[in-house]
């Protein structure tokens, strides 16, 4: 395949940055994304010219590092899946690929396609946790009764890797399907219930002065998620944020 | 309790509660005015008892244009603050790929709203108010003693640029609820095995309702 791509360069936070075209060949449709833009990198580096930088590790859909903008979709066009797991047989040859980073105030950008999901940290510690005796009297997770759907939502909340498609692909820059997973994954089983309300008021207080925007709910985070986190988590951090308001 | 309204989410419930509230006027107002064409004494009756009675008055009707006045307020400077939240944008972005175009544009479809909404307080509200309130004259009626609403509700649409402006207004109140519904439930917490009904319904409400505002305009132009 031969390819043109649009990718943003930034040489550091406070660069201004801009669109630099590439022209690139022989690629396999077999590759994955991430092994298309080594290539380039390779390339690059032949040429004495700076590689273009971007997120990853694991490169199977797990650790939530990888975070590109293609052609205006998070993880590209396909659904369900992380940028490492796309691959180049989901473009045409000769087309031109826009590649980006996450656009938002709250992620700001390092270098070139590498963003600082930091933020993403901050909310955790303001909550994402809960409180385990672990100091030889641990109670056995089975030995606790949990409703099934709630076990299986909860799990699927868990499923988040907090890559931040979501608000990469909100139009606000909104982080709710985010926290709405974290908080859920937690309020809905009995091991989350002793720190609930302070949970969700400060994962939510820490997710404003973040500076993300706010949820007009349209339902594109859910499209866009890899683990395909859905809407429903949103509405029950709503739920439970305003139960603990009234509470506090 | 205290700062709720400070919160994303608590900015989220009050937008959400206040659009409720109006979907349930803006049901009421059509309500009557199908009265217009199925029975003009019908539809003097209940104008003149929405005009007159002091519970809808003094106690609905301002609440309402709270209402109102806090719904457009409060999506601008969400809108704003939004703004900020991506200082920079994409070079390139499929939103069609991911969400509708209803729910990408609720601030343009309600900026036209607000637009057809002032044009609408002219020629109806403020010469009921200074008929009833300014000249003092509580009658409901017209100098040959019929009832007025019926009289003026027609009058208005004899005229084709203003039956073209309200079907105009309409249609963007059709745009603003085909996702403005559904969302107001899932702001108040309201996603379960429900939801899927909900949608259905809100479909239903959000073409439904403003293609029958459309049908009374077009009705008493085409009447004329």
């Amino acid at each position: 395949m031969n390819l043109t791509l649009k990718i943003w360069r930034q040489k550091n936070a406070s660069d201004k940055g801009k669109m630099v075209d590439y022209p690139i060949s022989n690629i396999s449709p077999d590759m994955s994304f991430l092994e298309m833009l080594d290539v380039l990198n390779n390339e690059l580096i032949e040429k004495g010219e700076e590689p273009v930088s971007f997120d990853h590790d694991c490169r199977e859909g797990i650790c939530g590092s990888c975070s590109l903008y293609i052609n205006g979709e998070a993880h590209g066009p396909d659904r369900l899946i992380t940028t490492c797991q796309l691959h180049m047989r989901t473009f045409k040859d000769g087309e031109t690929i826009t590649i980006e980073p996450w656009r938002a105030t709250a992620f700001p950008v390092i270098k070139d396609l590498v963003v600082d999901r930091t933020a993403f940290d901050r909310i955790q510690h303001a909550g994402g946790f809960i409180s385990v005796n672990t100091s030889g009297n641990t109670i056995d997770a089975n030995a606790i009764p949990v409703n099934k759907q709630d076990a299986d939502d909860a799990f699927s909340a868990a499923t988040c890797i907090g890559c931040g498609a979501c608000v990469a692909s909100c139009k606000n820059s909104s982080a709710m399907l985010f926290v709405g997973a974290k908080v859920s994954q937690f309020a809905l089983l009995p091991q989350g219930q002793v720190e609930a309300t302070d949970r969700v008021l400060n994962m939510v207080k820490q997710m404003d002065e973040e500076g993300f925007g706010n949820c007009t709910n349209t339902g594109a985070c859910e499209v866009e998620c890899p683990k395909g986190i859905s809407l429903e988590n949103i509405a029950r951090m709503n739920t439970e944020f305003l139960k603990a308001s009234l509470k506090g | 309790m205290s700062g709720i309204l400070n919160s994303s989410i608590g900015r989220k419930f009050a937008m959400a509660l206040s659009a409720l509230f109006l979907m349930i006027f803006i049901l009421q107002h059509f309500a009557i005015n199908i009265l217009s064409v199925i029975s003009p004494d019908a539809f003097n009756e209940a104008s003149h008892f929405m005009g007159t009675f002091w519970a809808v008055q003094y106690l609905l009707q301002p609440v309402l244009i709270i209402g109102v006045i806090f719904h457009f307020v409060m999506g601008f400077v969400l809108e704003i603050k939004n703004n900020k939240a991506r200082a920079i944008s994409y070079a390139k972005n499929n939103g069609a790929a991911n969400s509708s175009w209803m729910s990408r544009n609720m601030i343009w479809s309600g900026g036209f709203i607000l637009v057809f909404l002032v044009i609408h307080f002219i020629d109806f509200w403020i010469p009921e108010i200074n008929t009833k309130y300014i000249v003092g004259d509580m009658s409901g009626t017209l100098p040959s003693g019929e009832f007025r609403y019926h009289e003026e509700l027609v009058h208005k649409f004899k005229d084709l640029w203003r039956v073209a402006l309200y079907c105009v207004g309409f249609v963007f109140l059709a745009l603003h609820l085909l996702h403005g519904f559904n969302s107001a439930f899932q702001s108040v917490g309201a996603n379960n095995k429900y939801t899927k009904g909900l949608k259905g319904f809100s479909k239903v409400y959000a073409i439904g309702v403003p293609a029958g505002f459309i049908f009374i305009a077009v009705f008493h132009f085409l009447n004329h």
